[in-house]
């Protein structure tokens, strides 16, 4: 293995197809002969169909209309418990469900058909929220609103509350929804017949995902179905599961009209229609020493699922074993549930459920440090994990961990001890009132506990005749780097140069399935299989007694000609297998609940205007602990665009709901983070090589989603002596608490 | 785009002479389109109601900015950019020139209007505070002649005006303030760009020795209009400014404003910080 | 009930030339809406250099025109209410968004979308930057911005950082929280010079 990509800031793989314009998005793309197609949706939370009426002036004869009773497979959206139709039959769950497609060849027709729909529905009682949902107000789903619940134990919690000399401190903490706002919208192109099978390209994470949902909607054998993954747009979780969805209802159309079909979701539809971050509501109660030491932990997590399971079990799964954070305690229980309501179902978004428990666990440590008389960096301090340690599930941490270096350099580069100080005292009298503050927190990479031994992925490395090597895999280039790392992987592996090997685009006829490109899981768990598929490839031509190292570009290119010319073909394939030591009780929720985990300090530093209650943040340093960095420049990317999207759930970013349907959706009324809102991010990358993966590397993807919120509300307490504990935090919230009854409606 | 696009009619006309016979011909049949940055954004969502548009932005007769010995007058069409690039603006009416800054972002400052801006009548659009402040007037023009109004009776309600339905905006013409006058002008939008306000305030004093000679107050997203707060500023008016005034005034603003709750913030909210901004604007040092 | 062909094809007798002053077509009262309805007219205009004649209805957006009827995808929607400037394209010198122009309002000018920014192969010092820095990411914003940091860098050929925040905050970009973009600007500027 050779050393010369790895580490070096190449050029991205399609950069160039990208500032030029060349890139195709699916909506790019034009079929010959190919109809547009509409979703007709619920209009109500919860309610009973009783008639879909179509109206006058449309010359419905030329449309071709879908509903559940065209469906010929199973009408479920296959996932994890299959209870999503994709087109509502009798009842809708929430507004915004699917009922009925549409497909016209004039698209501007098509709206107006689609306005012309009207669906008569009977409204039944919904629930709107966690407190509604778990007082069973209304059963909505299951026997009891619960999609999936945890428990977590370790030593005894019970037993520490009466220890004398005990300080506890209890806490409630909230987070909301928030929109992925990839700026490529969800989008299909779907040809679709018996005879030929169905044939899906688009925007996606997951293109297996959608395989194993269209096989299932159109009752078809594997090979029947092929998924293409164009350029795209944008993803962050919200093209994990959804893609699924819009794919069946374009394959569906184009079925039953014998033509392609193009589905495109405009931003309003996106926005409502589609998933989010799901909102959380976690309560802690903390026994702690005079002397600042954690004795015991129980933590009561709770997500918002909406009307139907999809993703809540595993989101609330990692939600779970990251509720207790970075610190070794001796006894914590987490509890943690998923629970139904009447809204549009919440997915996966960057973090996946870690980012809701770590924002309350590190918004109730600054709590606990204020109880005992210790600054909040004092109080982590005494707590922090390190090598040998255990995690809440009982892992034992077996690499070498020092959040305390990570502490020190993130308080070196954001200067925070005399920051601190100054704020305190400049903020007297000052109208704008700065504050700084930080979290710790770590993120697991992979999928949790046993994930990884049943996706059992695959990679396959291939060599052309012209000794250049084409990465197969399903693993999707959104946006984050997948081309370009695995290239260099492949490439160090090789010893070849980065430009000999592309990674061919995903398509689920000619790669093997590398399992979902989510969790943080592709440069580390994908990328060691890349890196390992090559590494086969070299020693099958060494074996072949065709390539001896140290070798030149010319003799690997030599080698592979041979071997070709003599054995046809040039391929090898890798398999996920865990490595030793690995256990994971998903009974107990006890054990190795991740292969390695990322480590992070991050502070931010807030202004917040007295006038106008609008907190800001003016400085960012986010420092972590990524294993090996495989390229700095993206690398870097990753990190300031999670710390961006952090910025925006904590500040900005707020849905509001009316009747479970989002009021707000349009980027106009929903507002993300412009250049003019984010601060400077300054990114320090600490390096501890992981056996297990890559060069060493681990995942990075979700960790930066992870700190912003807790970090930028810790800054926010000390920029205004007063407490927040849910976000976003809107500047309404902020004035509602600085003024209080002072102010008249 | 959810609009059905071959229902709707764009003509475009090539002297402001056309126009206006098209509005004397169909009163009420035509609608004028500039920049596109309001109607364009309702015809994507389907919700464009009206469906005959003649586009005026290629009315040389409606540009250019112009100075007289007491006013600036500014053509209808000049656009945020423009305004941004006036000299004069930037010298005497700091206010409007904030204002179009403010406004969305580069590209829609390259397109939005003047006028356009004061035809969509949106009580959250950002430069009508700055004009309020300014006493603005506004020229109307039709196929029977011209007129000015004060632009402080423009708006009749919620998205209404007092223009007949065949005229046109033509020009906003602003009295030139006394130097050394007080310009204050604060949009809260709660990110830095790009944002729709949620208050926003503009106020305009000119004072003699302590004493209020004039002074002008606007607010933008408190009321169904761009509001002057006329009560206000009368109680001011001839008043020392000292606490116990701008006391008063913060009283009287309570009243005078009606703000809402909707998607973008609360009436609490905006009647808090409308208050702030009030007493931002008449705090010392004057 | 039958629908006319009239929104269907771009047929010469439904057109009519702008250039002719007052754009009328004839009206289809059997179509959905067709109480205002017109054909739709053809408009000359200059797009990346070259001499084009756009057909569509007269209020059809310039970034469908572009993506339809020219075939120019580097232009994204990505809102279609001018908040995202994914549609960025230059009009007349000037950055605008392409969702937000009806077509008939670009009778005569002059565009410049993403794809008239190179010069053959060669690319443009932003876009080169662009991929030095890291500031194209899912590259859906990219085309917008690239037109952004164009126009800014064409009226400001030494922007401060402040200036580059400001010059850039119609294009949203949801993946590199802007740290990448501001590098990329800066490394323009200096590769300029």
């Amino acid at each position: 293995m050779s050393d010369q990509n790895i580490g070096k800031p190449v050029p991205r793989k399609e950069g160039r197809a990208k500032v030029t314009g060349a890139a195709r998005y699916v909506d790019d793309l034009a079929v010959p002969g190919m109809l547009y197609g509409v979703t007709v949706r619920s209009h109500v939370a919860r309610g009973r169909i009783s008639e879909i009426i179509f109206g006058d002036r449309i010359p419905w004869d030329e449309f071709t209309v879908v509903t559940a009773r065209d469906i010929p497979g199973a009408n479920a959206v296959a996932l994890i418990l299959n209870d999503q139709p994709y087109l509502a039959d009798r009842i809708v769950n929430h507004a915004e469900e699917p009922i009925l497609l549409l497909a016209h060849e004039d698209k501007y027709l098509l709206e107006e058909a689609r306005r012309a729909v009207r669906v008569e529905i009977e409204p039944l009682p919904a629930v709107f929220s966690i407190e509604d949902s778990l007082a069973k107000k209304e059963i909505v789903w299951g026997e009891d609103n619960v999609f999936k619940s945890f428990l977590v134990e370790k030593g005894n919690v019970d037993e520490v509350w009466d220890s004398p000399g005990l300080v506890v401190v209890e806490g409630v903490y909230a987070t909301g929804a928030q929109e992925q706002l990839y700026i490529e919208t969800n989008g299909v192109i779907a040809t679709a017949s018996r005879e030929e099978g169905v044939v899906v390209q688009g925007s996606m994470q997951c293109p297996y995902y959608v395989h194993k949902a269209l096989v299932k909607l159109f009752d078809l054998p594997e090979d029947k179905v092929r998924v293409i993954q164009t350029e795209t747009g944008g993803g962050f979780g919200g093209k994990e599961e959804y893609p699924s969805m819009i794919a069946g209802h374009a394959a569906l159309l184009a079925w039953k009209s014998g033509r392609p079909v193009k589905m495109i979701y405009d931003r309003a539809e996106d926005m409502t229609a589609t998933t989010k971050r799901h909102p959380s509501r976690t309560r802690h109660r903390t026994a702690v020493t005079r002397a600042g030491q954690l004795l015991g932990m129980e933590i009561d997590f709770v997500i918002d699922g909406g009307a139907y399971a999809t993703l809540s079990a595993v989101v609330l799964s990692r939600g779970t074993i990251h509720a207790a954070g970075p610190y070794n305690c001796p006894n914590v229980r987490i509890r943690s549930r998923a629970v139904a309501t009447n809204a549009p179902p919440h997915g996966a978004f960057r973090g996946f459920g870690a980012p809701q428990s770590i924002f309350a666990l590190e918004r109730h440590l600054d709590k606990v440090a204020a109880a005992v008389g210790l600054a909040p960096e004092e109080l982590r301090r005494r707590n922090f994990i390190s090598r040998g340690e255990t995690t809440a599930t009982g892992q034992v941490i077996r690499e070498e961990v020092d959040m305390g270096a990570l502490l020190d350099r993130a308080f070196e580069l954001s200067d925070y001890h005399a920051k601190r100080e100054r704020f305190s005292r400049e903020n007297v009298g000052n109208k704008i009132k700065r504050g700084i503050g930080f979290a710790s927190f770590m993120h697991g990479a992979g999928f949790t506990g046993s994930g990884e031994k049943y996706l059992q992925s695959v990679v396959g490395c291939e060599a052309t005749a012209e000794g250049r090597v084409r990465v197969l895999a399903a693993s999707t280039e959104i946006g984050q780097g997948t081309n370009t790392i695995f290239a260099q992987i492949a490439a160090d592996a090789l010893g070849l140069d980065y430009e000999r090997v592309e990674v061919v685009r995903p398509d689920t006829a000619s790669v093997p399935n590398s399992g979902p490109t989510v969790a943080s899981r592709t440069c580390m768990i994908v990328g060691k299989l890349v890196e390992s598929a090559a590494l086969q490839l070299k020693q099958t031509l060494a074996g072949a007694g065709l390539l001896q190292e140290p070798y030149t570009a010319e003799e690997f290119e030599r080698a592979c000609r041979e071997y070709i010319e003599k054995n046809g073909a040039l391929k090898s394939f890798s398999q996920y297998r865990q490595p030793e030591g690995v256990e994971w009780d998903d009974e107990h929720y006890r054990g190795d609940a991740y292969g390695a985990y990322a480590w992070a300090v991050y502070v931010a530093e807030v202004s917040v205007d007295t006038l106008t209650y609008e907190a800001r943040v003016e400085d960012f340093v986010a420092v972590q602990e990524v294993g090996r960095v495989i390229h700095p420049v993206l690398a870097a990317g990753q990190i300031e665009g999670g710390v961006a999207q952090g910025v925006g759930w904590t500040l900005y970013e707020s849905v509001v709901w009316a009747g479970g349907r989002m009021a707000n959706g349009q980027m106009t009324n929903y507002i993300i983070p412009t250049s003019a809102d984010i601060p400077p991010i300054r990114v320090h990358f600490f390096e501890n090589p992981y056996a297990g993966g890559p060069a060493g590397a681990k995942g990075i993807g979700e960790l930066p989603m992870d700190g912003p919120a807790p970090a930028i509300l810790n800054a926010v307490e000390h920029a205004t002596g007063v407490r927040f504990d849910s976000v976003p935090l809107t500047p309404e919230a902020i004035m509602e608490a600085l003024e209080g009854e002072a102010v008249k409606a | 785009m959810r609009a059905y696009l071959p229902a709707y009619e764009l003509v475009v006309t090539r002297t402001l002479e056309d126009a206006l016979a098209l509005l004397r011909d169909e009163p009420g049949a035509w609608r004028p389109l500039a920049g596109g940055t309001d109607l364009m954004v309702l015809l994507e969502a389907g919700r464009l109601e009206h469906r005959k548009f003649f586009s005026v932005r290629q009315l040389a007769e409606l540009r250019g900015i112009e100075e007289s010995d007491g006013h600036v007058t500014i053509g209808a069409l000049t656009t945020y950019t423009e305004v941004q690039r006036s000299r004069v603006l930037a010298r005497e009416f700091p206010m409007l020139v904030r204002a179009a800054g403010e406004t969305g972002g580069v590209a829609i400052q390259n397109r939005g209007t003047l006028g356009g801006n004061i035809a969509n009548a949106s009580p959250a659009a950002d430069s009508p505070p700055a004009l309020l402040a300014y006493g603005a007037e506004v020229e109307l023009v039709s196929s029977r002649g011209s007129r000015w109004v004060a632009y402080a009776d423009f708006h009749t309600g919620y998205k209404q005006t007092l223009m007949q339905p065949d005229e046109l905006i033509a020009r906003v013409r602003l009295p030139r303030p006394r130097e050394g006058a007080r310009h204050f002008y604060r949009k809260v939008g709660t990110r830095r760009a790009q944002a729709i306000s949620k208050v926003c305030f503009a106020g305009l004093a000119e004072l003699d020795g302590g004493v209020v000679r004039e002074v002008r107050i606007a607010l933008g997203s408190v009321a169904p209009v761009v509001l002057r707060c006329r009560r206000t500023e009368a109680l001011l008016r001839g008043r020392r400014l000292d606490a116990e005034s701008a006391g008063a005034a913060l009283e009287e603003i309570a009243k005078e404003i009606a703000p809402i709750d909707d998607v973008r913030s609360t009436a609490r909210y905006r009647a808090r910080v409308a208050r702030n901004l009030l007493a931002e604007f008449l705090a010392p040092p004057f | 009930m039958k629908r006319g062909d009239v929104s269907e094809t771009p047929g010469e007798a439904n057109e009519t030339r702008l250039d002719a002053g007052r754009a009328r077509g004839s009206a289809d009262e059997e179509r959905p809406g067709a109480d205002a309805a017109r054909g739709k007219v053809s408009v000359r205009c200059i797009v990346n250099g070259e001499a084009v004649v756009l057909h569509a209805y007269p209020l059809a957006r310039l970034l469908d025109v572009l993506r339809e009827e020219l075939r120019l995808t580097g232009t994204k929607e990505g809102c279609g209410e001018g908040e995202c400037g994914a549609c960025s394209v230059i009009l007349d010198g000037e950055l605008v968004n392409s969702c937000l122009v009806p077509v008939a309002q670009v009778l005569g000018a002059e565009i410049k979308t993403v794809e008239g920014v190179a010069d053959g192969e060669r690319l443009h010092a932003v876009q080169q930057a662009m991929i030095e820095c890291g500031g194209a990411q899912c590259g859906i914003c990219t085309p917008g911005m690239v037109l952004a940091a164009l126009s800014l860098l064409e009226r400001n050929p030494r922007p401060t950082e402040a200036d580059i925040r400001e010059g850039l905050a119609g294009n949203l970009c949801r993946c590199t929280g802007y740290m990448k973009i501001f590098d990329a600007v800066v490394k323009a500027v200096a590769s300029s010079q």
